[in-house]
């Protein structure tokens, strides 16, 4: 098989049961370079498990997940990282008590190389990491227009400042796939705009495959290539955003009571 | 290194060297007259306590977690280097620095190793469970030394639950400058990249993990840099006092340097070293002022501890550092400073 | 055998000290989510109050068990004074904010006891007189058994209170929700109030069992008795009323037949090893709920 066929994220009906519950069931995803695919549903259809399952913070009880072709169950989450899959949560998780540029500066931290000893002693090797470090964080903070906030405590950011901060974050980790968990949600439209910008931007300046979870249909309607329908833990559909939005069982399922969009 | 940089360590070497100096004029040249001894011990302790607070305040003020079991860390590296400078200098005839030197290592290697034995098991628990299991472990450790006399090896020193005849090598000199080094070695890991990941695990263990942090092992690993200064800290102590009880190493120990750590304010290495010095000297004092207090110095050590929790919980430094350098440097440093606090409230 | 029975019975009775005073830290834990340090000088301050109050009801006349009475009432007062005065404003501020709290409580209390009662052992005169009795062969004192009697008698009445009574509901309702419970009329300050009376009346009931069987008493008796108790609720997993009396009776046992078929020397390191085993295999105790985190 030629390199671009294999698909940076494959899920063969992947699956995860809690008790008697089958939270997630038969799942099976594809994601190929540079897309950006769209994962609906219900509230309680098992998107973020699926998430979960993907970055190690659940294991799955059935099936796998291959990340270009490699095997990837049964990783704990800093390796899932380390491997190239990097997300955000829906309810936003920075380290609040930390700058806004550590926020960032942390999760470089896996493509450093300064050892305890050298970091401890301060060599020169360990100044000149940091100073790369920190230029790169400021690169990256500077793509979403946080620069200005990089002294600040993460916390002290206004909402919508936070979720792209979480994006930035992600970005750090230099993955190969990006994973968003409804990154608009409790955005205003202006905010909802600026995101959408932001996303457009990490695809044409990264060219980095995402899978994102959101409410917020016109966003996805009008960014993703492909959608993935969620219900009850299982693919309902998928294809085209035009063909979802046609499909029957889609409209009857999710689409039949869109007033969920502005739920936080 | 930046330019900056150099000049804060210049004005900072330059702050030590000064309290350095300062104590050599209290202590050396007789100024103290019949007291030095007595006030030399205090700062002795002071010492040792700021090694041992400092380095739980690692666990509580950066990784987020509690040990109420750092005494039994202090105590194996008490007794280890204890055991190992009684045997040593049986056999040859060492100059007091050597042994010291020996000693502290000794120690701090002991504890770690236990750190490192402890921590890779209980590191999975975390809070209030972590919390007991280091009870645990320092009570084993106690029961341990209380019930199973080191036997007589050597001839010159009395083995047994108490271990008496250490030789008497913490001199307040090597002491100063192992204290400075400790904090400088902790104060850099806590700058440095481990530290951030060791900081974002406080904040939020799973978001770490899914920045690439690897959680337990940045755990275990201060967790063990937190024993090994406790263990550092008991090898200062056993050549000081050269008499180790085992009762000395118990929960109330383990928890007056954890109210240290609180008191002075958890995250805040300044907050440990202003804390520790003058908490570990203030019953002393109390008693030696007010001798008719003596048994109430505890009482009110303990009444000022809650009182604090109420009033101030954050501590004295609530989390902040203060430096020398930037004070001196920066002018903005002080508007600086009262701009973070208004951005936080 | 008799040996054995003999071993079994001197556990109970000291597992039941330990389970009564386990409830105390259960309970406290589980509704307000801290380790009341101070508790184990509650038992303290009990036995200090039998020392000085059970001569006055022989000068008095009056029956002896009196004075537990009198100690209950002391303890709860103690109880809720310290939960007023020290953690009801620290409530919120954190988990270390608590935890250094009870610290300092501990220290308070048991400091306190040391101005004003000294550093001395005491020793408390006997409550009750009762012969030896042989049972399957063993010889055990009366007041060991008629204090176990009374342990379980009140053990029993505790749970039965707690899962039908509307107080104990409200009890059992605060700490699963304190919104919640909030929003269906429950006091919550008046519940964790409460909570800490019985609490401490518990531990008034422990120390009298306590100086029934080892008669000496001193300042420190809180310490190593609360720290003890304290592992028996985490190993029974903390919150469960069942895991801590299952925790404070398997406690008791395994100290008396450590003491007396190893070395008597090590049985609190068994204890704590036995804890730390439990934690790893079953890092929330034998009884209790594990939590996971929504993410």
């Amino acid at each position: 098989m030629k390199q671009e066929d294999t698909p940076v994220l494959e899920t063969k009906s992947l699956g995860i049961q809690f008790g008697g519950l089958k939270a997630v069931n038969d799942v099976n995803i594809e994601i190929y370079k540079g897309e950006l695919i769209g994962l609906i549903g219900p509230n309680g259809a098992g998107k973020t498990t699926i998430f979960n399952l993907i970055t190690g913070i659940y294991t799955p009880t059935t099936g796998s997940y291959l990340l270009c072709g490699e095997r990837m169950n049964g990783l704990k989450t800093h390796q899932v990282v380390n491997a190239g899959i990097a997300r955000t949560f829906q309810n936003i998780r920075l380290f609040k008590k930390m700058t806004v540029l550590d926020n960032v500066r942390v999760a470089f931290n896996k493509n450093m190389k300064a050892n305890l000893l050298q970091s401890i002693f301060r060599t020169p090797y360990y100044w000149k990491e940091e100073a790369d470090t920190t230029a790169k964080a400021m690169d990256l903070l500077k793509l979403f227009k946080l620069d200005g906030f990089a002294d600040q405590y993460a916390e002290n950011l206004p909402y919508g400042k936070q979720r792209l901060l979480e994006i930035a974050r992600a970005l750090a980790t230099d993955m190969k796939l990006l994973l968003l968990d409804e990154p608009a949600a409790g955005m205003n439209p202006v905010e909802t705009a600026e995101l959408k910008e932001s996303i457009k931007m990490l695809r044409e300046k990264f060219g980095i495959p995402i899978l994102l979870i959101e409410h917020d249909m016109s966003l996805v309607m009008s960014i993703c290539e492909r959608i993935y329908v969620l219900n009850f833990g299982e693919i309902l559909a998928s294809g085209t955003p035009d063909e979802i939005a046609s499909n029957k069982d889609v409209i009857e399922a999710y689409l039949g009571k869109e007033d969920e969009g502005g739920e936080v | 290194m930046p330019k900056i940089m150099k000049k804060k360590y210049i004005i900072n070497i330059i702050a030590v060297a000064m309290v350095f100096l300062l104590l050599c004029l209290l202590f050396d040249t007789g100024l103290l007259g019949r007291k030095a001894a007595y006030f030399n011990g205090l700062v002795t302790i002071g010492m040792f306590y700021t090694i041992i607070v400092c380095s739980l305040n690692l666990l509580t003020g950066y990784m987020g977690e509690f040990s109420l079991g750092h005494a039994g860390f202090m105590s194996i590296g008490a007794y280890t280097s204890a055991i190992a400078t009684t045997l040593i200098s049986d056999h040859a005839e060492l100059p007091n620095i050597v042994l010291y030197l020996l000693a502290i290592v000794i120690g701090g290697l002991a504890a770690a190793i236990v750190g490192v034995l402890v921590g890779i098991p209980a590191l999975r628990l975390s809070g209030d469970y972590l919390c007991i299991v280091t009870v645990a472990v320092a009570e084993i450790v106690r029961v341990i030394l209380s019930n199973f006399g080191i036997p007589a090896i050597t001839g010159s020193a009395t083995f047994g639950k108490s271990f008496a005849g250490i030789a008497k090598v913490s001199d307040y000199h090597y002491v100063f400058i192992t204290m400075v080094i400790c904090i400088t070695v902790m104060y850099c890991y806590i700058r440095s990249r481990y530290g951030r990941a060791l900081i974002s695990i406080r904040e939020d263990r799973i978001a770490a993990a899914a920045s690439g942090i690897n959680v337990t092992k940045t755990k275990v690993m201060t967790f063990t840099i937190s024993a090994a200064f406790a263990g550092v800290a008991g090898a200062i102590y056993a050549h000081y006092i050269t008499t180790l009880v085992p009762t000395y190493f118990n929960f109330s120990k383990s928890s007056e340097f954890l109210a240290i750590v609180i008191l002075g304010g958890s995250g805040s290495m300044t907050g440990s070293i202003v804390a520790a010095p003058i908490l570990s000297a203030l019953p002393q004092l109390i008693s030696y002022v007010f001798p008719e207090f003596a048994s109430y110095r505890m009482l009110i050590y303990a009444i000022v501890l809650v009182v604090v929790m109420i009033f101030k919980p954050s501590g004295l430094f609530g989390g902040k550092e203060f430096s020398l350098p930037n004070l001196l440097l920066d002018r903005n440093y002080r508007k600086k400073k009262v701009s973070l606090d208004e951005n936080k409230a | 055998m008799t040996k054995l029975i003999q071993s079994l019975m001197y556990g109970l009775n000291l597992g039941s000290i330990y389970a009564l005073t386990a409830l105390g830290y259960t309970m406290v834990y589980g509704i307000i989510r801290m380790i009341n340090f101070a508790h184990g000088d509650f038992i303290m301050v009990g036995g200090f109050t039998l020392f000085y109050t059970i001569p006055v009801m022989k000068n008095m006349g009056l029956p002896l068990w009196f004075a537990v009475v009198v100690a209950i009432g002391v303890c709860v007062v103690v109880g809720v004074l310290t939960e007023q005065i020290a953690y009801k404003p620290v409530r919120g501020q954190g988990s270390t904010t608590a935890l250094i709290t009870a610290l300092g409580m501990s220290l308070v209390l048991e400091n306190g006891a040391l101005v004003l009662f000294g550093s001395a052992p005491r020793n408390v005169p006997p409550m009750f007189s009762l012969p030896t009795i042989e049972l399957l062969g063993a010889s055990i004192p009366g007041q060991t058994l008629l204090t176990l009697a009374i342990g379980i008698i009140v053990m029993v009445i505790l749970s039965f209170f707690i899962k039908y009574t509307k107080l104990g509901k409200a009890m059992r309702a605060v700490p699963e929700d304190k919104v919640a419970s909030t929003l269906v009329g429950i006091n919550v300050n008046k519940i964790i109030t409460i909570t800490f009376a019985i609490g401490s009346g518990l531990a008034a009931i422990a120390s009298m069992m306590y100086t029934t069987s080892y008669v000496s008493i001193k300042n420190e008796l809180g310490i190593s008795l609360g720290l003890k108790a304290f592992v028996a609720a985490v190993l029974g997993g903390i919150g469960s009323v069942a895991g801590a009396m299952i925790g404070g009776l398997l406690l008791g046992i395994v100290e008396i037949l450590v003491k007396v078929y190893m070395l008597p020397g090590t049985y609190e390191a068994v204890t704590y090893l036995i804890l730390i085993v439990v934690l790893l295999v079953r890092p929330t105790g034998l009884l209790g709920k594990a939590v996971s985190e929504k993410v």
